[in-house]
């Protein structure tokens, strides 16, 4: 549904998206994340035809976001970062406005308002003006107001920014669920969010993408993936050794193996190795790798520069 | 979705917006108020004995002056300081077609406006037997004047987040149009200038088409006249935007 080649977008000498490609097809949930100022929003503001980019190509349904950017635009729903909405309408007065401008009307229309006020519990603040709500309830408004045409492709900047545990939750629920039957791109720089609700993850530095895959080959990138911790008494760094790279770890061995892809048979040699040797086993687990560790690792650089 | 049930849509909403917040409301009671006391007390109505109303439309190049940026500052500035230009503009419209639909709202609002001055065509109806052909192309005139001003205040209030600068800006652009066939300044002007180049100068003012108007005569130059500065300035607005 969104086709993204070579993307570039400058101001000024500053290259603030430099060369992104991806694509992101229905049923997908991307999770486009990466540090402030990575360029993420650009990105976005880029696909849903808010400014054109310096070079590249941008096509959603088919539909060049220069060319044809009127067709682009229908099919979108869009949450821009902050939020924002007008704030001396009522919440009921702004989705009548959203729906009014995707052309909807009559009994579609009605349903629409409906449907979105209940997926975003909205009900109990329906006629109140928007800027006498919490900042909880005013990123739902605006959230509704992306979803008031059940658009093919949603574009979500931040969607559980500012928002409590509870309703991150329900967002991150609504996002996974409304990603079977879309294409969702959403930012985040909350890593947790990757695993409740991504199919597949971009990880953005500098304006550049440095990792894209689903959420267990992000996690494979890091550099503990697959190693063994163990927690046994007798057991010595020396035999350990023969199986890979051995360092202690709170009073435990951690073997990372030498070799990524037999990684899987590491936790059986271990086993093998204690039971020959006779250590006493008491605890053992395989690591998954850590998504903080691989995200810090490929977007440290930046932050260590300045 | 057509293009004019887009235009319509935003036009609503940007109308409604004036009354949903105080502006329009004190900027009704103050127009209605100020144009009131120069009509019948600077403008000296009475004193003149004329059935008509240059007393009245003789001001509205100088009360829209004021008012007019004042009504036009927030259409753009505040969209762009809220955040909602970015839900606007990745909407399913065009810009002219925002653009268009944001003018023609403040333009109905001050024609709202000027509407509701009827009392003063009443009242000289009472005193006397007025042209009134000439006081409703005077009024015609002055619609245009309003929305001659307020296409430049959408444009300065594109360039900036801010509302003041806005308003600044555009009171200066107006005041220009005004000045450069403001009988003072073009009476300073004819003494080292050539009468052609005055003239010209002079072409450029709000003050000499809209006198046309007042006189009664709705002259296809000064239609013309108006209608360009409006579309030429509704026209840098999409440029502006496009280049934010």
């Amino acid at each position: 549904m969104i086709r993204i080649e070579n993307l570039v977008k400058t101001f000024g000498a500053k290259r603030a998206v430099d060369g992104v490609s991806f694509a992101v097809e229905r049923g997908e949930v991307l999770g486009f994340l990466g540090p402030n100022g990575a360029g993420k929003s650009t990105t976005m503001r880029m696909i849903t035809g808010f400014f054109p980019p310096s070079a590249g190509r941008i096509s959603v349904g088919g539909h060049d976001v220069v060319d044809s950017p009127l067709e682009a635009k229908r099919l979108i729903g869009y949450l821009p970062e902050a939020a924002p909405s007008y704030p001396d309408m009522t919440v009921a007065g702004f989705l009548g406005f959203a729906a009014d401008m995707r052309g909807l009307d009559g009994a579609a229309r009605k349903q629409a308002l409906q449907r979105v006020v209940d997926l975003c519990f909205l009900s109990s603040v329906l006629y109140q003006s928007i800027d006498t709500l919490s900042k909880g309830y005013k990123h739902r408004t605006c959230l509704a107001q992306a979803l008031i045409h059940d658009p093919e492709v949603l574009v979500l900047d931040e969607p559980t920014d500012g928002l409590d545990p509870n309703q991150k939750h329900e967002v991150r629920n609504l996002i996974r669920e409304l990603g079977r039957t879309k294409a969702v791109v959403f930012s985040t720089h909350i890593l947790e969010e990757v695993d409740a609700a991504c199919t597949r993850a971009i990880i953005i530095d500098r304006g550049r993408i440095v990792a894209n895959g689903t959420p267990a080959e992000l996690r494979a990138l890091s550099a503990h993936a697959g190693a063994v911790t163990l927690h046994a008494a007798g057991a010595s760094a020396e035999k350990l050794a023969a199986l890979g790279h051995v360092e202690p770890v709170n009073g435990a061995f951690r073997v990372t193996p030498k070799d990524k892809g037999a990684a899987g048979q590491l936790a059986l040699a271990v086993v093998e190795l204690a039971r020959r040797e006779g250590w006493k086993l008491d605890a053992l687990h395989t690591e998954e790798g850590q998504l903080d560790e691989v995200f810090r690792s490929l977007t440290l650089p930046d932050t260590v520069k300045k | 979705m057509t293009a004019w049930h887009a235009i319509r849509t935003i036009a609503k909403r940007e109308l409604v917006a004036y009354f949903t917040s105080p502006v329009a409301y004190v900027f009704l009671v103050i127009f209605l108020l100020l144009t009131g006391f120069l009509t019948f007390t600077a403008g000296a109505f009475f004193e003149r004995g004329e059935a008509g109303l240059g007393a009245f439309f003789g001001w509205h190049p100088w009360v829209y002056l004021v008012l007019v940026p004042a009504i036009g500052m927030r259409l753009w500035a505040e969209e762009r300081r809220a955040g909602t230009l970015e839900l606007l503009l990745t909407l399913p419209v065009a810009a002219w077609q925002a653009i268009l639909g944001k003018f023609l709202a403040s333009w109905a609002f001050l024609g709202i406006a000027l509407a509701l001055t009827f009392p003063v065509v009443i009242t000289v109806n009472v005193l006397g037997a007025p042209d009134n052909g000439q006081i409703l192309a005077g009024y015609l005139g002055s619609l245009f004047l309003a929305g001659a001003y307020l296409a430049i205040t959408c444009m300065t209030s594109a360039m900036t987040r801010n509302q003041v600068i806005a308003f600044i800006l555009s009171v200066v652009m107006c005041l220009f149009l005004i000045l450069a066939g403001f009988s003072p300044v073009t009476d300073l002007m004819a003494r080292w200038a050539s009468p052609a180049l005055v003239d010209t100068v002079a072409a450029f003012s709000v003050v000499t088409h809209f006198d046309g108007f007042q006189k009664g005569v709705i002259d296809s130059r000064d239609l013309f006249y108006f209608l360009s500065v409006i579309g030429f300035s509704l026209f840098a607005t999409s440029v502006v935007l496009r280049n934010r």
